[in-house]
């Protein structure tokens, strides 16, 4: 058996959704004076380890949360103090879009460059001090469920047991943790996230989620190139045609910028591989010249939500709710989350709140979070850009670019039509054998780098005597299918090299070898793998990375 | 200037990393004294009297040291502290246990483990496993420290120093010594070694380790293994090299079926020539060998003992 | 029996850490910080000790930045009793974390002090026997195992040439090192009763000890990178090479 303990909420995730939540119930539990216990689990071995974002951060929500940020030190140092995007037409030319044709949710004036790890950690200062329980290290393994088929709660995944599913001398058996309402907050497709959605059935009356892959990295650059707050976007090479996604250079404080690159998880050709595609990137003289005698201290990666308002599930079900990326609320024509993330969890926080002052035990369905988030800015902002990503996909950059323009500037995302896109992501590849294989030039060690060097400056570990946690449905899966058809492309869309095809010496057969200790929890394979065969499990908590400052 | 030596040593014979030391004592200048202690350690004193640039050789020779007890070997180090301005020890187990302790008595600060002299106060040591280099200074009357030996070349042994008894006993009874269990092996000890051979978790199981034993036999080696191979319970702990096992610095480090994790790579990176043989041509090892060689290693292992 | 467990709040060890741009110190702005291995391990043991019937209570002490509290907290829910901060806005020396350490246990005379074998963040290894010097206690460094028998324990030693066992006086200080234990997880429980337990801060001035620097650091650098050298296509070529050019077989 089980130990258990009761809270009146439990959040699954210490991100910025998750704990708005916190926050914002415990203010309102402060006003009330109600006493109300609030538990957050978060797998990273702290707040922040985990958790990275570009980021250009909307201070709209945050405002809202604790109208004297400034005065609570949050961590927002670097105003956005110009904004410039480019169009890519190869590897050395760029053309500078004017101002004026930009989409008007590409402007960031009153927006800060920021580090989301670091705003995490703020968050989580401030909801520790109002008496939320944070537990770091400790992943949310699996839902609990009454009779009745309502979420009572979560347990925590056992520690110390060896690869071999034996229990090692160090064992300790998880922990129930149980609530009157869960909030899950993992981020984009959390692996109960996804669970809920299945189960409850929640996305039957929306189109099919659509992800992007991210990969970013934190540079120290040459102090005279320092340019705090510029944002740079920019579209085009080194992606080929019918390949979406977008560049970014954001100078933020400390002599530092982010660099990285966002691929929409549509992509068809399995040769592509997004790591290597981010590497050939910084090499374009926009980038490069900024890069150039500066060095690279932080790496990471993370698949992204972002099918927007057509895709959003339900976000509520019997005895919990799902807030933020983990249900989709990014705005990808901002091509920014965190605001609507927290604006999630706030208005989740305001609905659990007006259940337990009315006295419910838990266990309901509470409909009241879909009405009051339909009546909140973030649904009135989704809605605005609802037909951003479609149209990108449907028309590709160019012309999805000039659509959006005309939508989103002309129109105010008004046009009275919505673009549908149904085809999920892993279904977008191509047989191998229809695609050209594209030739990544090797890393030169000081504008590009290989993967393991960059999987070592995430600061990822994982305790090495553990089952596995990227389980494969179908063993014979990887080789039969994925390599005979797809010339393996989860070799190449991990941004972390979990997964190799390697050759059996004895058998010369091509085997899938998992270094799942490599593994920086981005969720991509769980979400691209054409065959759908692999389940992204939690590994034990405080496995993973630990990004700085990113 | 004068400074103290506390050799290391078997009673017997001089290991010899206290000849490292010796060369960095060298580098500050001024004479240098060898502190011999222990019980019937006439063969280490000799030994010591042959070290180029010792002044003298000064030797406790009695029960009360057996063992080298780090209470009663401090006790005797501090009852001879006000002749020297420094007082130095290989940075092994007895001297990091030893010297601390006879610094905390004279009320001084310590250095561990330094790598490089810049002058008579100012040193180099290593922080963060090897990743930061610290210069530190002194501002102590007398600077005692521990010298890393694979940082500092051996002196040459041509000298011929009177060698000094020394009669002070000190037993403070606190602790006696009970036992001592050599690792049993016939090839050289990891630390001290001018060839290492290691293996990774590429390696698949202990036995086949016995395929590097081969090797380490033609080459007077020593056998190390990476974190990894350790952690999957092939070898004993004590063959770990790394962060958190031994630091070597050989002259030639062999790196088989090792991918080259950074922890690894902090206890071997400052090996004179290293070789990297691995089936996998994107292992991080490569990044940093000399030499390396893309190949499954249960081929060219035996074809490497067969070369020999 | 009283047992004194000193911590220490180090680096996460399995955070890169890097140099400043300046070179006046590494960076540890954001960096994940933790409780050192080698002091979780010597918690471990006095819990150990401790359901063994041979201890009676477990004082956690660190001494250092008021974010030690952390890794105090940590003892407390592994299981150590309550906790004493000796806080410190500058980093202190080993010398004169030492001295702290001594008026502490003046104060609550333990049996027995487990520290570390060493910090993984400036890797002195020093603290513990220069605390057994200042109050003239036995000590015992690298320990591998421990047995306490009455007013005597025996420690074995990893040392370089194997394992050495010795019998020590109590009181005692005794350094743990890898192989002594490993470790438990902390559970929830006890992560939040350890949030109840004692803990109390003072400053390192109440002690009267000169807490003085002696040792200045002139400058922090990154080591030299090694460069990859060539990539060689047979056994044969690689044998040449390290008795023709090399000269080191």
């Amino acid at each position: 058996m089980r130990e258990s303990m009761e809270f009146d909420v439990v959040i699954v995730g210490a991100g910025p959704a998750g704990l708005s939540t916190a926050c914002r119930l415990m203010q309102q539990a402060q006003k009330a004076e109600r006493e109300i216990s609030i538990c957050v689990v978060e797998k990273g071995s702290e707040v922040g380890a985990h958790i990275f974002s570009g980021a250009v951060l909307e201070p709209r929500a945050l405002i809202e949360l604790f109208p004297d940020w400034q005065e609570r030190g949050a961590p927002l140092n670097t105003p956005v103090t110009s904004d410039e995007i480019y169009l890519f037409q190869d590897a050395e030319r760029a053309k500078k879009i004017p101002n004026s044709l930009v989409p008007k949710s590409m402007h960031n004036e009153g927006n800060y460059v920021i580090s989301l790890g670091n705003l995490c950690r703020w968050l989580g200062e401030q909801a520790e001090a109002m008496g939320v329980e944070i537990f770091p290290g400790f992943s949310a393994a699996e839902i609990l469920y009454t009779d009745e088929g309502a979420v009572k709660g979560i347990a925590t995944g056992d520690m110390g047991v060896g690869a071999d599913g034996n229990q090692k001398g160090s064992f300790m058996s998880g922990m129930e943790l149980h609530a009157k309402y869960t909030v899950f907050s993992e981020g984009c497709h959390g692996h109960l996230g996804k669970q809920l959605i299945d189960k409850f059935n929640l996305d039957a009356d929306a189109d099919v989620q659509h992800y992007g892959i991210g990969i970013k990295e934190l540079w120290d650059i040459d102090p005279d190139k320092h340019k705090p707050g510029l944002v740079v976007h920019g579209a085009g090479w080194p992606l080929e045609k019918g390949t979406n996604g977008g560049s970014f250079l954001y100078h933020g404080d400390n002599n530092q910028v982010v660099v990285g690159l966002v691929i929409d998880l549509s992509y068809s050709n399995p040769y592509l591989g997004p790591f290597d595609e981010f590497q050939r990137m910084k090499h374009h003289p926009v980038f490069k010249q900024t890069l150039e005698g500066g060095k690279r201290v932080a790496y990471g990666a993370r698949a992204i939500t972002k099918g927007g308002l057509n895709a959003l599930p339900k976000m509520c079900f019997p005895g919990g709710l799902l807030v933020g990326c983990d249900a989709g609320t990014l705005n990808f024509a901002k091509i920014k989350g965190t605001h609507t993330a927290m604006k999630s969890g706030m208005v989740a926080a305001e609905t659990i709140f007006d259940a337990l002052s009315a006295d419910d035990q838990g266990g309901r369905e509470l409909s009241a979070f879909t009405e009051a988030l339909q009546n909140s800015w973030v649904y009135e902002e989704l809605h605005r850009t609802r037909n951003f990503g479609p149209a990108m996909h449907k028309f590709g950059t160019f012309w999805g670019g000039a659509f959006n323009y005309l939508d989103q500037n002309w129109f105010k995302g008004k046009l009275p039509f919505t673009l549908r896109d149904n085809k999920p992501d892993y279904a977008q590849l191509k047989e191998a054998s229809e695609c050209k294989p594209i030739n990544y030039a090797k890393p030169d060690g000081k504008i590009s780098f290989d993967k393991l060097s960059s999987v070592f400056l995430s600061n990822t570990n994982h305790e090495e005597d553990q089952p596995c946690h990227l389980q494969l449905k179908s063993k014979v899966v990887p080789v039969e299918s994925n390599w005979a058809i797809y010339n393996g492309p989860e070799a190449r869309f991990c941004p972390a090299g979990v997964y190799e095809f390697v050759e059996d010496a004895a058998t010369e057969q091509m085997q899938l070898q998992i270094n799942a200790q490599n593994c920086l929890h981005c969720k991509t394979c769980d979400i691209k793998d054409p065959s759908q065969n692999i389940t992204w499990m939690t590994p034990e908590g405080t496995g993973g990375p630990n990004y700085p400052n990113m | 200037m004068s400074i103290l030596i506390i050799a290391e040593h078997d009673n017997s014979s001089l290991k010899e990393i206290t000849l490292t030391t010796v060369t960095a004592a060298s580098l500050i200048g001024g004479d240098i004294d060898v502190l011999v202690v222990g019980e019937g350690c006439t063969g280490a004193a000799e030994a010591a009297a042959l070290i180029s640039g010792v002044n003298r050789v000064r030797v406790a020779d009695h029960a009360c040291y057996n063992g080298q007890l780090a209470e009663n070997v401090a006790a005797l180090i501090q009852s001879l502290a006000n002749d020297y301005s420094h007082i130095m020890a290989p940075a092994t187990a007895n001297g990091k246990s030893i010297l601390p302790r006879v610094a905390a008595a004279l009320d001084v600060s310590h250095f561990s483990d330094i790598i490089g002299v810049e002058s008579a106060d100012t040193f180099k040591r290593t922080l963060y496993a090897g990743n930061a280099i610290a210069t530190v200074q002194s501002s102590d009357n007398i600077k005692v420290m521990t010298v890393r030996g694979t940082a500092f070349a051996l002196a040459e042994k041509k000298g011929s120093a009177p060698v000094e008894s020394l009669t002070q006993v000190h037993d403070l009874g606190l602790s006696a010594f009970i036992s001592e269990a050599l690792a049993v092996s016939e090839r050289p000890e990891l630390t001290s070694a001018s060839i290492v051979i290691s293996g990774g978790r590429g390696m698949q199981n202990g036995d086949n380790f016995s395929m590097l034993e081969k090797v380490a036999d033609k080459l007077g080696a020593a056998v190390g293994a990476s974190r990894a191979a350790v952690d999957a319970g092939f070898v004993p702990n004590d063959m770990q090299v790394g962060q958190t096992g031994k630091i070597v610095a050989p002259d030639l480090y062999i790196a088989v079926g090792i991918s080259g994790a950074i922890q690894h790579l902090a206890g071997m990176k400052d090996s004179k020539v290293i070789v990297a043989i691995n089936k996998d041509p994107d292992a991080p090892i490569f990044q940093i060998a000399d030499y390396g060689l893309v190949a499954d290693l249960f081929d060219a292992v035996p074809e490497l003992e067969q070369a020999l | 029996m009283k047992i004194l467990v000193m911590v220490k709040r180090v680096s996460d060890p399995n955070v890169t850490i890097r140099v400043n741009a300046d070179n006046s110190d590494v960076d540890l702005n954001n960096v994940k910080m933790a409780l050192n291995p080698f002091c979780e391990i010597a918690v471990e043991e006095a819990v150990r000790l401790k359901e063994a019937g041979i201890a009676s209570e477990i004082i956690a002490l660190s001494i250092g930045s008021s974010q030690s509290q952390e890794q105090l907290r940590t003892a407390l829910a592994i299981g150590a009793d309550r906790a004493l901060l000796i806080e410190s806005d500058t980093a202190l020396e080993p010398l004169i974390v030492a001295k702290l350490a001594a008026k502490v246990i003046e104060e609550e005379q333990p049996g027995l002090v487990l520290l570390g074998k060493q910090s993984i963040d400036t890797d002195n290894s020093q603290t513990g026997q220069m605390l057994a010097s200042i109050t003239g206690w036995s000590q015992g460094t690298f320990a591998s195992k421990l047995e306490i028998n009455g007013d005597k324990i025996n420690i074995t030693r990893e040392v370089d040439s194997g394992l050495q066992t010795i019998c020590l006086n109590m009181p005692a200080v005794v350094t743990c090192d890898l192989r002594l234990n490993e470790p438990r997880y902390a559970s929830l429980p006890n992560i939040m009763k350890a949030k109840r337990k004692p803990l109390v801060t003072k400053a390192a001035e109440e002690y009267g000890v000169d807490l003085a620097p002696r040792i200045r650091t002139l400058k922090v650098e990154t080591p030299n990178i090694r460069q990859g050298g060539e990539i060689l296509s047979s056994v044969a070529e690689l044998v040449e090479k390290l008795k023709t050019e090399k000269g080191v077989i």
